[in-house]
């Protein structure tokens, strides 16, 4: 069996959001515009949350990529009504957008913060309108999304694979966040097979949950080296 | 005093039906005002289903707002009726005879605005029968493990056991009223009603139990209901809202509503219809000291949940509470302890408190309070997430506003239509209430004098010994 994890090597970002921009391009994520993204309604699918420590001049900053962490106890999962939202076999919380009837309650309920809206139907102005990727559908107004660890290329990963009779190598998959990371900060895999890159850093003494005493039993396995564990207040 | 407030069964026709045959221009002038509110509901919401939720002031991470707070909010105007009615009913004290029809009118009332405003709330309202178990060809089941697919079963159980609760006594009325009426689309609207009424013992018999047994099944599903809607919030983990205390402190707060809401319309109505002879001080004296006493329990309730809260230390617990008592709510919060606790407990544990224009003015005070409440229960929580990153703001646009004021209107309508259509005040309960004190039962149906000399009884206990 097959469950999907990503980790993500905080001590190799360097908050270049070039991660952000990819994920936008390769899900089809609409831009909301200068207006509605300062009422609270940007649509990043991953985030960079930046905290600062230490006083001035002597100010450090942290950065750290913030998706969806595909929980293995997901919060957002039975407090949906419709089951527009849950966990697939291989340890992915999919969105079945069709389903979703706009109630926000797994929004509510995710401690990641991490789910957003759409306020109102897409618009991808021209040319936005022709680099849309069709792997992938877009969402009309009124639904919930997020991150899905790009369920389309693992479907083609995995359709790739069934073609040439083999199964899928560790490696094959790559997230857009994971391509586009100049760092080479992330890495993605099938967490069950012990010997995938993304075990290995799982493994790592440096690594940890984010908010792991919730026990949501995360998918994305962070790195840091300090003795820095959580965000500060 | 006491031989002019036990009037003939002629004097309580006249008074309490004859005026459905008038037309008053106040009331005139009120239907006009609340149907004009009422468009104003329907435009906002039309408004928002053609361009999107996205007209609203939701935003992340406060993506619940004015929709949800105002759902809460109704739904705890609905427990003045049914709930209360019906322990009064149990209880068998004589001075529900006046309150019951106009609290239970409340109850169905405030129940369809407030089951509406989860509606409004969706982002996409045409497919919410998606929540509803229906046989389909996928079949697909609502997920039953979600608060709000539980929320659907108590406020359909309710709604259905609150209009049976509200008709089962208007049976008798509306023959009455069906009775008295000439010919034409009158005579008809009340023939239905009337369930071929025609007053013959088995027919009494058969509804004095329906009546029975409804009261004592309804005050289960009332408390299962508000119960339940906590439980939207408390089955989160959302710091603020995951709350062991909810359940009940919901329920209180939904009575201490309800209760609110009847002290007001009782004396709108005592006014407005000249009902003084029948919603008399007495009935408001015993409503004042079961509202002052829920106030109190409301006050314990706050008082606990916040100790427990701020005891604990949990880090984001704390944030949460932080800026409720001393952030950017701790002006509404304290507004909300001073309308709910202090000036109720000033104001009605005195004799004098408890008369009319007091107890509505308290009334008023605890509605905003109650409102309040739900607020700061909603967006506090919602606005101070766990990652500190996404830390959001909330101000309600024109169009929840517009729904939230329309919704008022909606309910003025169908009440003002309601009291044009039907006797406000159960004229066969009043009646037969009369008839107990003139046999020599608990004998203060309508007494004014037990209140003013000040011997009144124990609000739910009154008229239990006879």
């Amino acid at each position: 069996m097959t469950r999907w994890g990503m980790a993500i090597d905080l001590d190799r970002c360097t908050g270049c959001e070039a991660c952000v921009v990819a994920c936008a391009a390769e899900n089809n994520i609409q831009t909301v515009g200068e207006e509605q993204a300062r009422e609270g309604r940007a649509m990043h699918w991953l985030r960079i949350e930046r905290y600062y420590e230490g006083e001035f001049p002597n100010v450090r900053t942290r950065f750290m990529p913030v998706l969806c962490q595909q929980c293995g106890a997901a919060p957002c999962e039975p407090v949906c009504p419709v089951y527009a939202t849950y966990r697939n076999p291989e340890g992915l919380n999919a969105m079945v957008y069709s389903r979703c009837i706009g109630t926000r309650f797994c929004a509510n309920n995710c401690p990641y913060t991490v789910r957003v809206f759409n306020w109102f139907d897409a618009e991808f102005p021209a040319p936005l309108d022709s680099q849309l990727n069709p792997d992938v559908s877009v969402r009309p107004g009124g639904v919930m999304e997020k991150c899905t660890f790009c369920v389309q290329r693992i479907q083609a990963g995995k359709d790739e694979a069934a073609q040439e009779e083999r199964d899928v190598a560790d490696g094959d998959i790559r997230t857009a966040c994971q391509q586009s990371c100049p760092t080479k900060a992330i890495a993605f895999g099938d967490l069950e097979d012990p010997d995938s890159e993304v075990s290995q850093w799982a493994e790592s003494p440096r690594a940890f949950s984010l908010l792991g005493d919730l026990d949501t039993r995360p998918g994305v396995v962070y790195l840091s080296g300090s003795e820095w564990r959580e965000p500060p207040e | 005093m006491t031989a002019e407030s036990q009037p003939s069964a002629a004097v309580l026709d006249g008074q309490l039906l004859g005026r459905l045959d008038r037309r008053r221009p106040g009331l005139l002038v009120g239907s006009l005002a609340s149907g004009a509110l009422a468009l104003v509901f329907l435009y906002c919401w039309g408004y928002q289903i053609a361009n999107g939720i996205g007209v609203t002031g939701i935003n992340r991470p406060v993506f619940w707002g004015f929709y949800i707070i105002n759902f809460v909010f109704w739904i705890g105007i609905s427990h003045a009726g049914t709930l209360i009615s019906a322990i009064l009913r149990v209880t068998n004290a004589e001075w529900r005879r006046p309150v019951t029809r106009s609290a239970e009118a409340i109850t169905l009332f405030a129940l369809a605005i407030g089951g509406l405003f989860p509606l409004i709330h969706l982002g996409r309202v045409a497919i919410f029968y998606y929540m509803i178990p229906y046989p389909n060809s996928r079949m697909l089941w609502p997920n039953f493990r979600s608060p709000l697919v539980w929320d659907i079963a108590a406020i359909t159980t309710y709604i259905i056991g609150s209009a049976l609760y509200l008709f089962l006594p208007l049976i008798p009325d509306a023959a009455v009223m069906r009775d008295r009426a000439a010919a034409g689309l009158r005579k008809r609207f009340y023939a239905v009603l009337a369930l071929g009424w025609r007053g013959t013992t088995q027919q009494w018999h058969s509804l004095e139990w329906g009546i029975r047994i409804l009261a004592v099944a309804i005050i289960p599903v009332a408390v299962s209901v508000h119960t339940i809607v906590s439980w939207d919030f408390a089955m989160t983990q959302t710091p603020g809202w995951k709350s062991t205390i909810f359940g009940p402190y919901f329920v209180v707060g939904a009575i201490f509503s309800g209760i609110a809401v009847l002290m007001i319309a009782m004396a709108l109505l005592r006014r407005g219809l000249a009902l003084g002879r029948f919603l008399t001080d007495r009935v408001f004296n015993n409503l004042g000291l079961l509202f002052v006493t829920m106030s109190l329990v409301w006050g314990y309730f706050t008082f606990a949940e916040h100790l427990t809260v701020w005891y604990s230390g949990d880090l984001f617990e704390k944030n949460v509470h932080h800026v409720l008592l001393h952030g950017d709510f701790a002006l509404p919060f304290w507004t909300m302890v001073v309308v709910n606790l202090v000036i109720p407990v000033a104001v009605l544990s005195f004799p004098r408190g408890r008369r009319p224009l007091p107890t509505a003015l308290v009334g008023c005070g605890v509605l905003v309070g109650m409102w309040l409440e739900r607020f700061l229960i909603v967006v506090p929580a919602l606005s101070t997430p766990r990652l500190a990153y996404s830390i959001g703001d909330y101000m309600p646009s024109w169009v929840e506003l517009g729904i939230m004021i329309g919704a008022v209107g909606v309910f003025a309508c169908l009440y003002f239509t309601f009291t044009q259509l039907l006797p406000i005040v159960s004229v066969w309960e009043m009646r037969e209430g009369w008839r107990h004190g003139a046999s020599g039962g608990a004998g203060d149906a309508t007494s004014d004098a037990a209140a003013t000399s000040g011997t009144a009884a124990a609000p739910v206990a009154g008229g239990g010994g006879a």
